[in-house]
């Protein structure tokens, strides 16, 4: 008569529904979306890198611009679903109640993750691709046509820090909580991850540290890529961001059960 | 009406009820919210849940759809088992709930292509259906409207015909005509006698008698989690209050209420004024007569009266 939440979630087509759901929202808003997406790098590429890569030189053999855009494109993508998955999920669950008219129809709350959980990810990879657009129209990305390689490993890292976000938003009361989020989780990723400097320039025990950061891993496979070097350790870093996005979305759908349930 | 007849209507041989509720308790921690409840949905017919705010009506409705666990007993819908069948069972159910969840983002025709797919039907396969549920639901001249331009009342309706998006069997409704003027409340009782006619067993929770005795064929009257009664609104009234109520509004004589209390079955006095329930009414309003200062109304007892018998006159928060 109880269900657990802890039972194993079951992937389904019917996930597909959610996601569609949110594209064609997302779709009559296209214009300002795409002016964020496009918007966004434009600003950081001119100005951190041609502005202070003027001032830095090269990093590892690499201009700073072509350095910088490639960690971007990591960085915008974990941010870009970290928004989704916390305020826009956020939106949906509570005030709107859109989970609530959904879980009427056949759906269960593991499609309904599986949606949004590949819907959010979808949304950090529009995000990189507008910045390797960008990046590849101001001459920074020396790997070509090899550096769309990377797009599967930016939908990847959706998947990983969708899972996280959603976590938050199902034990959060308000808007507010998701702060705590951004400021211990994402910001200390942006800054220590590789987006800006290399990891190698951090003390000896920090490199370890953000070893426990998807977006190194992330960043460590991208940035070869969109430069057209060989990608070292690929399959251990793309295990890690793997198992984040498994472990997450298992416990996102724990808790948005344990919130909805009753 | 160009909507077709659900599957129900068109074989409709089963005698085997739409629902069956055996023991069936849910707790919110010490709060026994249904108590060991016991009934069968009839198919094809207008259940209603009668009952005060916190009955557990709410609940009760949800646990028919699979939306909250129970903490005993046993419950199954279109022969399905809960909670193991319960996306078998939300396949063939629409559902109104209690507060509406349009979809803020997506215009009237939009909410129930939308609705449709989340039942696996393609825009293709419903198409027909979409425009008959917004002639159904009057809906046609908002069809490119946002759901936030819509009043009240177009919501409800919205609501409703998005429920009929997947042409269930059975259609639950939580308390469909709240917080709605007179008016769109009978365009709504309209519309579900329609539903019934043709074949949809109506499962509804209200607190408005008039729409318990218009629409409903059999109710439950709940409080406190528990049935304290079930038949059709004429059985009830039948087995609880006596035919004819006389009503007295204003000051009332200790003397009167006395004399009142030897001629009639019953008399209760509340608040200002005194009720007087009884078989024979004449004798009584000859009594009273014209009396200054009072307002004397004679009616047939109704719902209400049975409602107020069975849950008191407590107020409810
Ligand atoms: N999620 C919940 N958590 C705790 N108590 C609840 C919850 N939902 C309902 N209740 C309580 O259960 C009782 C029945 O509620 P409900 O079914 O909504 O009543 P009704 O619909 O008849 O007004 C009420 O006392 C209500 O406060
Ligand atoms: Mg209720």
């Amino acid at each position: 008569m109880k269900r657990s939440i802890w039972q194993l979630p079951r992937a389904r087509m019917a996930a597909f529904s959610v996601f569609a759901r949110n594209f064609l929202v997302w779709r009559k808003l296209i214009g300002p979306a795409i002016v964020l997406n496009f918007g966004e790098p434009v600003i950081y590429l001119l100005g951190l890198g041609i502005g202070l890569g003027a001032l830095v030189g090269d990093i590892g053999g690499l201009p700073y611009l072509v350095f910088l855009a490639s960690g971007i494109v990591a960085s915008s993508a974990m941010i870009s679903v970290s928004f989704e998955g916390m305020y826009s999920v956020y939106t949906r669950m509570v005030p709107q109640k859109t989970f609530d008219a959904i879980m009427a129809t056949p759906l269960d709350i593991d499609d309904i993750i599986l949606g949004e959980t590949l819907w959010a990810a979808f949304k950090g990879l529009l995000s990189a691709v507008a910045i390797l657009i960008v990046a590849a129209l101001l001459g920074a990305v020396p790997g070509g046509w090899m550096a769309l390689w990377a797009l599967p490993v930016v939908f990847l890292l959706g998947l990983a820090f969708a899972g996280p976000a959603i976590v938050m938003t199902a034990i959060a009361d308000n808007y507010d909580f998701f702060n705590y989020y951004f400021v211990l989780v994402v910001t200390p990723m942006f800054m220590l991850s590789g987006v800006f400097f290399p990891i190698e320039t951090l003390p000896d025990w920090m490199q370890t540290a953000v070893l426990v950061l998807p977006l190194t891993h992330a960043i460590e496979v991208i940035r070869p890529l969109i430069v057209g070097e060989p990608v070292e350790h690929l399959l251990a870093h793309l295990a890690v961001l793997a198992g984040f996005a498994v472990v997450a979305y298992y416990l996102a759908v724990a808790l948005v059960r344990r919130r909805l349930w009753n | 009406m160009t909507l077709p007849d659900p599957p129900s209507a068109r074989s409709q041989t089963t005698a085997a009820p739409v629902v069956r509720a055996r023991g069936l308790v849910k707790c919110f921690g010490a709060l026994r919210a249904v108590d060991a409840v016991d009934f069968d949905i009839p198919a094809g017919r207008c259940f209603g849940f009668l009952g005060p705010n916190g009955a557990g009506k709410t609940t009760t409705l949800k646990m028919l759809m699979g939306l909250a666990d129970f903490d005993a007993g046993e419950l199954s819908v279109l022969g399905h088992a809960l909670p193991a069948e319960a996306r078998a069972i939300r396949a063939r159910v629409g559902l109104v709930p209690q507060g509406d969840n349009l979809d803020p983002d997506f215009t009237v025709r939009e909410n129930l292509f939308m609705y449709a797919r989340f039942f696996g039907l393609s825009r293709s396969e419903v198409a027909s259906r979409v425009d008959a549920l917004l002639e159904f639901a009057n809906l046609t001249h908002k069809a490119e409207a946002r759901v936030d331009q819509l009043s009240g009342g177009m919501q409800r309706r919205l609501t409703i015909a998005r429920a009929l998006v997947n042409d269930p069997e059975v259609v639950i409704l939580d308390e469909p005509t709240s917080g709605l003027d007179p008016q769109v409340r009978h365009v709504i009782w309209g519309r579900l006698a329609e539903l019934r006619a043709r074949g949809v067993t109506l499962v509804l929770t209200t607190h408005y008698m008039e729409e318990a005795e218009r629409l409903c064929d059999e109710l439950v009257v709940m409080d406190h989690g528990r049935i304290l009664d079930q038949g059709s609104p004429g059985e009830l009234i039948a087995r609880h209050v006596e035919p004819d109520v006389i009503e007295l509004r204003g000051a009332v004589s200790d003397g009167v209420f006395a004399t009142l209390t030897s001629m009639a079955l019953r008399v209760e006095r509340h608040g200002t004024a005194v009720y007087v329930y009884t078989g024979a009414p004449g004798p009584i309003l000859d009594f009273l007569g014209q009396p200054d200062g009072l307002t004397v109304i004679h009616r047939r007892a109704g719902l209400e009266d049975v409602f107020l018998h069975l849950t008191g006159r407590d107020l409810r928060e």
